[in-house]
């Protein structure tokens, strides 16, 4: 009897123990965040970093019989292995029908110019044997992206020419490569830079000017100038073109690449640990620096890393001063009743509008409407070519400050209302007005609140993508919103952005395949770029807790 | 701001005068009929249990209840001949010839210095040499000029609790200001710090007229000259301080000090 009632109070203690499931259900749930938001920064980093890892060119064996997915390969394909994964086939038997599981191996071939396709697929169980050719290039292009080659011999300008064996071949190589790379970033100043210049002073010029003999006797001087540095720029480009290397594709096609059209050039099969790593961070600092190449497929992003940087910039300078004024009024000014009950409400709403409707929004208001009527005031004689009436950055942050400004609101009002009743008062028997309080002892005292409104807004802001699309992204910008030329910010450029890049490769690309790691590539950047911005401003805000910490009470 | 010429030691005896007045948070009355005369140059302390209005008194000399919603008020204040509910006195003139300390410290989270000449700041006075004699002047006044003499750009927050209460009575007094009021300006501090505070208080009555809200009543009968009880909104007796700590005339008075009640 005893017994049992031990055992009862023991059941009922484990039953009613102070709230266990509770915490388990709570840390579930926690887990589980972490978990997807793990899961989700590893399939991108998985995915992403080996983009830059250069991996080695395999030659792949075709059982006899079997037909080769290139044309005129033989039995033979070489390329890179992308990735290995099932299939399931119907195949007919005589049982009747039933499903069967192949592996199918995804190979990267390169030499589009040659292949049609840069990739290839083959049944695993097509394949006789792997080898890895040691006298194999890589070789990145201009155009038609990467080829893999067996060099035969380097035409010089000079009509010399040195054959592959030779031991000047390599270090010929690469000299012609550097001096290709300099003449290109030269071709590159001219025609962007220089020229660049000249149109834009001759467009103003002729909508200006209006056929005033001096406009035109300038316009004729500047022609002059455009067609000496024309001439340079095409000269150039035939140097660029004058050497070149011979080579023969995987399957004995013999091609010849300008030194020009060479980006660069590597022996993956022969490379030490070392020499990878060192290409792993070339590679990412050239993707991180170059302009994009080939419907942005290849190259670099960085003017998408401007942009987005510079848009962020923007809509955090406009959105920080309209939220926190807003919020003075709201929380300081403005008698709390039913009206500013509503407008609170109406604030907190506004933040959940789908961010497609801010975009046309801006469209409609900020080009049409604002744009439209700054050209008409300032820039009447581009017209009809727009110059603030079409989308562009100032409007993309603007359309951007107005969907995040409930955030800012919210975070500042709260922040003003947690300053302690007694600072004010304070400040108020001191003999200062309202306005000095809020100014010198209010602002400076929430500062970090209102950081943390900014911060969230960045977030939101930063990778917003779909009202973008209306307002000023494209998909490839001429030039930068701030560069060397004169007034060096350009406010009513279109730009290019990382969120709408990561679109725009995912879904509108024409070769997606080709353009898969660079998706992944660019997400971890514009992770990354969100967390910089982020940093940088908690560590603003805690300088500022640090300085405006609000006592021991 | 102006200066009382006086010759004798004794002030203007009413210069602060309180005619009748009541005062309303919404439908609440705090206040009934209060009339009193508050001397200048003297340490007038008001007591009386919790809720019984001394400090909503207090908080009406220098109009800081305006900051809240729903308030009424009938009958008059009255500081050196005028009204301060006279429209052409502007809220912000009154609360410079009064300064305040409160309950709580509430130094601003800016340095030593800065937090002294705020009032001068505030009343658009930059100028280097004014701002650097009043910071002496002030934290002298307040006892507290020795011990932060060398470090007045250090964060106001970073002093003791006791000092902080000093800061605060440094940046009052730092405009000089008429009035000085105190709103149970020791509740928060240890019994050295309290004592400091106290004989602050003797000292700056030479200068200023003081209103001293306190629950304590050894305090009151320490540093003031008149004390005024106060029950449930009404003012019950005003006298010299002796006189109503030995001699009360009302019962309640008596019950309240003998600590009979509240």
């Amino acid at each position: 009897m005893r017994d049992s009632d031990t055992k009862d109070l023991e059941l009922t203690r484990t039953l009613a123990a102070p709230g266990e499931p509770f915490v388990w259900l709570t840390a579930m749930g926690l887990a589980l965040g972490l978990i997807m938001v793990v899961g989700l920064l590893g399939v991108i980093v998985a995915n992403g970093l080996p983009v830059f890892w250069p991996s080695k060119i395999v030659e792949v064996h075709l059982k006899p019989g079997v037909k080769n997915p290139l044309p005129n390969s033989g039995d033979t394909l070489t390329g890179e292995l992308v990735q290995t994964r099932e299939k399931r086939i119907p195949v007919l038997s005589a049982t009747g029908d039933k499903i069967e599981d192949q592996t199918e191996i995804q190979i990267f071939v390169g030499n589009k110019d040659v292949n049609g396709s840069g990739f290839a697929f083959l049944n695993n169980t097509d394949i006789a044997s792997l080898s890895e050719p040691r006298g194999i290039y890589r070789l990145e292009r201009m155009e038609y992206g990467i080829a893999f080659a067996y060099p035969k011999s380097l035409q010089l300008a000079d009509g010399t020419s040195v054959p592959a064996n030779s031991p000047a071949f390599t270090q010929t190589l690469a000299r012609l490569d550097a001096e290709s790379a300099a003449r290109r970033s030269e071709i590159e100043k001219i025609e962007k830079h220089d020229i660049g210049a000249i149109n834009s002073r001759i467009t103003q010029l002729r909508a200006k000017g209006k056929g005033s003999p001096e406009s035109l006797k300038e316009i004729a001087a500047l022609d002059a100038d455009y067609q000496l540095l024309a001439a340079k720029a095409r000269e150039l480009r035939a140097i660029q073109a004058a050497a070149a290397l011979i080579y023969t594709t995987p399957n004995g096609i013999e091609r010849r690449l300008p030194v020009g059209e060479l980006v660069a050039f590597n022996l993956p099969n022969t490379l030490d640990f070392t020499q990878k790593l060192g290409l792993f961070f070339h590679n990412i600092w050239n993707f991180l620096s170059l302009d994009p190449r080939e419907a942005n497929t290849e190259g670099g992003i960085f003017p998408a890393i401007f942009g987005t940087f510079v848009m962020t910039l923007l809509m955090s300078l406009a959105v920080v001063p309209f939220g926190v004024v807003a919020a003075i009024y709201l929380r300081e000014y403005a008698r709390q009743g039913l009206a500013v009950r509503a407008v609170r409400i109406a604030v907190n709403n506004l933040a959940g509008v789908p961010s497609i409707v801010f975009g046309v929004f801006g469209l409609g208001f900020f080009v049409y409407f604002v744009g439209a009527s700054i050209d008409s005031t300032f820039f009447g004689e581009y017209l009809p070519t727009p110059t603030f009436g079409t989308g562009g950055i100032l409007w993309a942050a603007a359309t951007l400050a107005l969907m995040t400004v409930p955030v800012v609101i919210v975070a500042t009002e709260e922040a003003l209302a947690a300053v302690p009743r007694g600072m004010r008062e304070g400040s108020l028997s001191c003999g200062a007005s309202k306005w000095q309080t809020i100014q010198r002892i209010i602002l400076p005292a929430s500062l970090p609140g209102i950081l943390t409104g900014l911060i969230l807004a960045m977030a939101r802001g930063a990778g917003e993508v779909a009202p973008l699309m209306l307002v000023g992204v494209v998909k490839l910008a001429p030039s930068l919103p701030i560069d060397g030329a004169f007034p060096f910010v350009h406010l009513e450029r279109k730009f290019m952005h990382l969120g709408f890049h990561i679109y725009d490769l995912g879904f509108q690309s024409p070769d997606s395949e080709a353009a898969k790691p660079m998706v992944f590539a660019t997400t971890l950047l514009l992770i990354l770029l969100v967390v910089v911005l982020n940093l940088a401003a908690i560590l603003i805000r805690e300088k500022l807790r640090k300085r405006y910490a609000t006592g021991a009470f | 701001m102006e200066t009382t010429v006086n010759t004798t030691t004794e002030g203007r005896p009413d210069f602060i005068s309180i005619r009748d007045f009541s005062f309303f948070y919404g439908k609440k009355q705090a206040l009934f009929d209060i009339s009193l005369d508050i001397p200048e140059r003297q340490v007038t302390a008001f007591i009386g249990p919790s809720g019984c209005g001394k400090s909503t008194l207090l908080r009406n000399l220098n109009r800081m209840n305006d900051l809240i919603d729903g308030i009424r008020h009938s009958g008059d204040i009255v500081v050196n001949g005028r009204s301060i509910y006279d429209p052409h006195i502007e809220v912000i003139s009154l609360r410079k010839r009064v300064g305040m300390v409160f309950q709580k410290s509430n130094p601003f989270p800016k340095s030593i210095y800065e937090n002294v000449v705020y009032p001068l700041r505030v009343s658009g006075q930059n100028k280097k040499s004014v701002l650097d004699e009043t910071v002496e002047r002030s934290l002298q006044g307040a006892a507290l000029w020795d011990e932060v003499k060398d470090r007045l750009h250090e964060s106001g927050l970073s002093l003791s609790g006791g000092q902080m209460q000093r800061l605060c009575i440094a940046r009052a007094i730092a405009n000089r200001p008429e009035i000085l009021l105190m709103d149970e300006p020791c509740s928060a501090l240890d019994p050295i710090a309290t004592v400091k505070v106290e004989e602050l208080i003797r000292e700056l009555k030479q200068e200023f007229t003081i209103v001293i809200v306190t629950h304590n009543m050894q305090q009151a009968t320490r540093c003031s000259d008149r004390t005024a009880f106060f029950y449930l909104g009404k003012l019950v007796e005003f006298d010299e301080t002796p006189k109503i700590f030995s001699n009360p005339a009302q019962k309640q008075t008596e019950d309240y000090i003998t600590g009979r009640f509240g």
